[in-house]
């Protein structure tokens, strides 16, 4: 069985992330695009905080012995998930701040020679 | 006044053998050492060539000297690697419509006097990209034994995944015409090029050939790879290698 306690823990915890994910979208903190992961992070706790008998099926359904022990599994499991989101946001980033130093370089470069191309005739 | 003009004056149009407009790219990061040398050697050495240093936000007087030097210099705003700096040296080719692109390293290995062979397979139409060996009876070129390791196992590894024959694939010795312009303005890769530009190449269908130069111990400066690094190095190029096969690629370049 679930004590009690662990599920009023864990579904405050949750709901206080959700809270927190909702108001920083409102106060336009976090874009809705990188927002999605963790919002479904924190809904995916709730319901299995709130729904016991869920979680002691998925528990039972996977062999875990402690069914709040499948709480923090899925938790970890969703930190990996946004982990990995990170670092292809980072890699797209990193790709883009290339690409925008290639061309500010070489506009520069033009503007140059085109300035020195004009001074001779003045 | 009207120097700077004739220095640009277009030769008769219409001549048989017209020469290709051909760019040779610099890359160069804290080169202070070499680089006045390494341009002095190929405007001697082909004194049409235009020349385009990619200064990699150097920290020494790298930027002052191909300044003094009157070629066409492009300071990136940032440290971006070997890899990005390459690859705005071919945007650069690209941008201002050349038709043949040479890479030199800036540090002084390269030989100059060796362009006319590097350029040969281009001009004639037999490649699209031509590299510059090492080891082809060449001069007495010495790797390190880590060094030659490396190149076997990279060349072998090439061999296999993409029918490639290089016998030196870690040279950044090479000359491509408008097609390899074009493939490397667009795509390349990050942090060891040489190896995997060669398999992007080959992947793109570019007709590849090797030709056989001098070269030597670099005039100063420290090259990028270390003994203890290398075999870091080894595992990632490696990485890449495998990864560049199964790797989605963007459209081919105008597909003949």
């Amino acid at each position: 069985m679930i004590p009690l306690r662990v599920s009023i823990a864990a579904a405050i915890a949750a709901g206080l992330l959700l809270l927190v994910i909702v108001e920083l979208i409102r106060s336009r903190r976090l874009q809705e695009r990188y927002a999605l992961l963790w919002l479904l992070t924190g809904a995916v706790l709730l319901f299995f905080a709130l729904w016991r008998g869920a979680l002691m099926k998925v528990s039972d359904l996977v062999g875990i012995q402690y069914p709040p022990s499948a709480l923090f599994v899925m938790a970890a499991f969703f930190i990996l998930l946004v982990l990995l989101h990170y670092s292809t946001v980072i890699s797209e980033l990193a790709a883009k701040n290339l690409a925008l130093a290639q061309r500010l370089a070489l506009l520069e470069n033009r503007l140059r020679e085109e300035a020195l191309e004009q001074e001779p005739e003045r | 006044m009207a120097q700077h003009s004739t220095a640009e004056a277009r030769r008769p149009s219409g001549t048989q053998t017209r020469r290709l407009r051909s760019l040779a790219i610099v890359p160069a990061y804290n080169e202070e050492g070499s680089l006045a040398q390494v341009l002095a050697e190929i405007r001697s050495a082909d004194p049409e060539l235009e020349i385009v240093v990619i200064n990699d936000h150097s920290t020494d007087s790298t930027a002052e000297i191909a300044g003094a030097a009157g070629v066409s210099v492009v300071h990136l705003p940032f440290n971006v690697g070997i890899g990005g700096a390459m690859q705005t040296g071919y945007q650069y080719a690209r941008d201002h419509g050349f038709e043949v692109a040479i890479q030199i390293d800036g540090d002084g290995q390269h030989d100059a006097a060796e362009l006319p062979a590097l350029l040969d397979p281009i001009s004639r139409d037999d490649a699209d990209m031509s590299i510059g060996t090492r080891f082809a009876g060449v001069g007495a070129y010495k790797a390190t034994p880590g060094r030659r390791m490396g190149m076997v196992l990279f060349s072998t590894v090439a061999r296999m995944l993409v029918k490639l024959k290089i016998t030196d694939p870690t040279s950044g010795f090479r000359a491509v015409n408008r097609r390899g312009i074009e493939l490397f303005a667009r795509d390349y890769p990050h942090d060891f090029p040489e190896v995997e530009s060669n398999v992007l190449a080959a992947r793109h269908g570019l007709r590849i050939v090797e030709v056989p130069v001098l070269m030597r111990e670099r005039a100063a400066g420290r090259s990028s790879v270390t003994t203890i690094r290398g075999t870091y190095f080894v595992i990632r190029i490696l990485l890449s290698l495998f990864i560049s096969v199964f790797r989605r690629y963007p459209k081919t370049v105008e597909d003949r």
